[in-house]
């Protein structure tokens, strides 16, 4: 395919997120600096009678979080999650909301608790939309993508897209889902949930850990309008289905293999200048060993790779968003997120797996997810210095 | 026996839609999976619910089911020798 | 060349459409279920996967292959599907959930669960159509064409796809509504939100 010339470079910033490790950026990034998890042993008699692993948010310090902004009207667990996260950005970029701003809400199930018989319209994701986009003040339809567990960071190159056409200006790009007991029994059946937090990449792992928890960011073509000194251009991103199964990823890992082919072809870098991967990792048996044969066809095997998973668990909608907001934190300082629980390489290729931070330069970030129905995503972030403002 | 591999087929047509198929089409030891009835991965899953469901059977190692439904044949043993339902 | 639509498939109130043309009618007062296997056996879709999807995925599915059973050879391999719906995966949801509110009785049913996600309609088409190509699902609360628009226009403007396969897939109980079309810089008609209006 032949690249169009002169494209229109688009930037994201202001990176947020909600998790049960803190309610703030900072806490999450100093949490994980400190080798905390947001995983702990759950006892659940509703879910089942022995206990299980889970990041769960503390309901109480939520709304007690949530009291102290100055949203009007009743809202869900979720949309306070969601709100917490967007507050900031939207208090920031008060002045685009109304210049071709757009919304893209990522989830997965959103209000899944609401889902009854009697067509409770909270369960709509498109209700759950509006509830968060009307509270900040954004004027134009939002977007859901419900696109399995590449949503998060899907999201943030469909914002790229619209922006470079010039549909719209900016973006503002929220994630976040729930841990329920919707989705616990769904994975329950598969066999994929973990007997310990789960290990990503490690010989001993065993499935899954789920997990809840909300992200933002704001994305723009206007370095102007970009306040903070920490901004990311989005310099390649494809998305590229396995078409090969609905729950199983492809054993070649084609669709990702395809995808971070595309993205690098489309930043125009060479595969060795990326620093770090921030890889979907979910510790199952399948999925990590198809993203080893992944990395290993683009020759990144020597690539620092880590998975967030080993730390917030499972986010679904949530996970590309919040582990991207987490990584270009860490690259802001020049460092590579630990890869939390690997001990003892356990997939048949070669990865540079670290399980402690490691300080290094980082100019060029690789995010990829992968999920049900066969979805693949590669985004390549390049950091930017405030000369370039 | 018998009774239990009828059982067994009836209960695989409806629990995997195997639309237009009927319990005289298996044959006992016709191969479940891949190029026999073609079945896959979620298939195996969902009989493991159904051992479990309808015979008390638990199966935590996916592994294991492959010897198990080989065939309707093997199934029935199983579920014969280990059944608590 | 602007894209256009080139061809579109319509199936609601138990008719089936292909370019405006009527090709099947239901026997009316059928529910759902009864009237997409009546449409797959008409059809002749011979495609045995289709008895275990869930009701969206049957769908979609549908309508695609009667969109694509007589284009095979022209089918770009990097066509990118777009599908959106207001429901998501309502009625498999709901079947779930049901599955695990049983009590000492609750057994979830992975072949259910499996379906519980509604990009699973993509991933459904790209496998019988050996797609790899970009896909995604949106919720809306009514069908948005100038989204759908914007976003189909962006993928081929960019060069991640030469046409598009995009649809409004919507499915609650009884109440469906299936517009499936397939955009590309070629003859046809003209693809704006008056049109897609008229069409749906």
């Amino acid at each position: 395919m032949n690249l169009p010339q002169n494209k229109i470079p688009v930037y994201v910033t202001n990176g947020t997120c909600v998790s049960p490790m803190g309610f703030n950026l900072i806490d999450n990034i100093e949490g994980i600096k400190k080798g905390h998890i947001a995983i702990s042993e759950i006892t659940d008699e509703n879910l089942q009678n022995e206990s299980f692993y889970g990041a769960v948010i503390n309901k109480e310090l939520l709304n007690k979080a949530f009291s102290q902004l100055t949203y009007k009207g009743d809202f869900s667990t979720l949309e306070k999650m969601m709100l917490l996260a967007v507050d900031q950005i939207a208090i920031e970029y008060k002045a685009q909301m109304n210049d071709k701003c757009g919304i893209i809400i990522s989830s997965t199930k959103g209000n899944i608790n609401a889902l009854s018989t009697e067509n409770n319209e909270a369960y709509f994701l498109h209700h759950l939309a509006k509830k968060v986009s009307n509270a900040i003040g954004i004027e134009s339809e939002p977007i859901v993508l419900s696109n399995a567990c590449v949503s998060g960071i899907m999201a943030v190159s469909i914002a790229k897209r619209l922006i470079q056409t010039e549909a719209y200006n900016h973006f503002i790009v929220v994630g976040g889902d729930l841990f329920s007991k919707f989705v616990f029994t769904g994975f329950q059946s598969f066999q994929a949930i973990s007997s310990q937090p789960c290990k990503p990449y490690d010989k001993s792992r065993d499935g899954i850990t789920l997990g809840e928890a909300s992200a933002a960011i704001f994305v723009t073509k206007d370095l102007n309008l970009i306040k903070s000194n920490s901004f990311y251009e989005v310099i390649g991103e494809s998305s590229i289905n396995d078409a090969n199964h609905i729950s199983g990823p492809s054993r070649t890992g084609e669709g990702l293999f395809q995808s971070i082919k595309n993205a690098v072809k489309e930043s125009k870098i060479e595969v060795s200048s990326i620093d770090c991967i921030s890889s979907h990792g979910t510790a199952t048996n399948f999925n990590d060993e198809m993203e080893a044969q992944a990395f290993n066809r683009m020759k990144l095997e020597k690539t620092p790779v880590f998975s967030l998973k080993a730390c917030f668990g499972h986010t679904l909608g949530a996970a590309g968003l919040l582990e991207t907001v987490i990584s270009l934190a860490f690259a802001d300082q020049n460092l590579i997120p630990p890869s939390f629980g690997y001990n003892e390489h356990g997939v048949t290729l070669p990865l540079n797996i670290n399980s402690e931070a490691i300080e290094k330069e980082v100019k060029i970030v690789l995010k990829t997810a992968s999920g049900f129905g066969g979805s693949n995503t590669a985004v390549i972030f390049k950091k930017c210095t405030s000369d370039e403002k | 026996m018998e009774e239990l591999k009828k059982e067994l087929k009836e209960k695989i047509i409806e629990a995997l839609n195997l639309e237009d198929m009927s319990v005289e089409d298996i044959k006992d030891t016709d191969i479940l999976f891949e190029d026999g009835l073609g079945l896959d991965s979620i298939d195996a899953l969902e009989l493991i619910i159904i051992l479990d469901k309808d015979y008390g059977i638990k199966l935590t190692d996916s592994k294991d089911g492959k010897k198990i439904f080989q065939s309707i044949e093997t199934m029935a043993q199983y579920i014969t020798d280990n059944r608590t339902k | 060349m602007k894209n256009n639509i080139i061809h579109y498939c319509n199936i609601k109130n138990s008719e089936v459409y292909l370019d405006g043309k009527k090709l099947y009618e239901g026997a009316g007062e059928e529910d759902f279920s009864s009237f997409i296997k009546g449409v797959y056996k008409n059809f002749n879709l011979d495609y045995p996967k289709f008895y275990k999807m869930d009701g969206l995925c049957k769908l979609a599915i549908a309508s695609s292959s009667i969109l694509l059973e007589d284009l095979k050879d022209e089918i770009d391999p990097d066509m990118a599907i777009l599908l959106s719906n207001k429901s998501s995966c309502i009625d498999v949801d709901l079947k779930h959930l049901d599955s695990i509110s049983q009590g000492e009785e609750s057994y979830a049913s992975p072949a259910n669960f499996v379906y519980t996600l509604p990009n699973i309609a993509l991933g459904e088409i790209s496998i019988k159509y050996k797609l790899r190509s970009e896909n995604s699902f949106f919720i809306f609360e009514g069908f948005n064409p100038t989204f759908m628009i914007e976003y189909a226009n962006s993928l081929t403007q960019l060069n991640k796809a030469s046409s598009v396969l995009c649809g409004w897939i919507e499915l609650n109980e009884n109440n469906y509504n299936a517009f499936m079309f397939i955009i590309k810089p070629e003859n046809g008609i003209e693809f704006t939100r008056k049109n897609l209006e008229k069409l749906i």
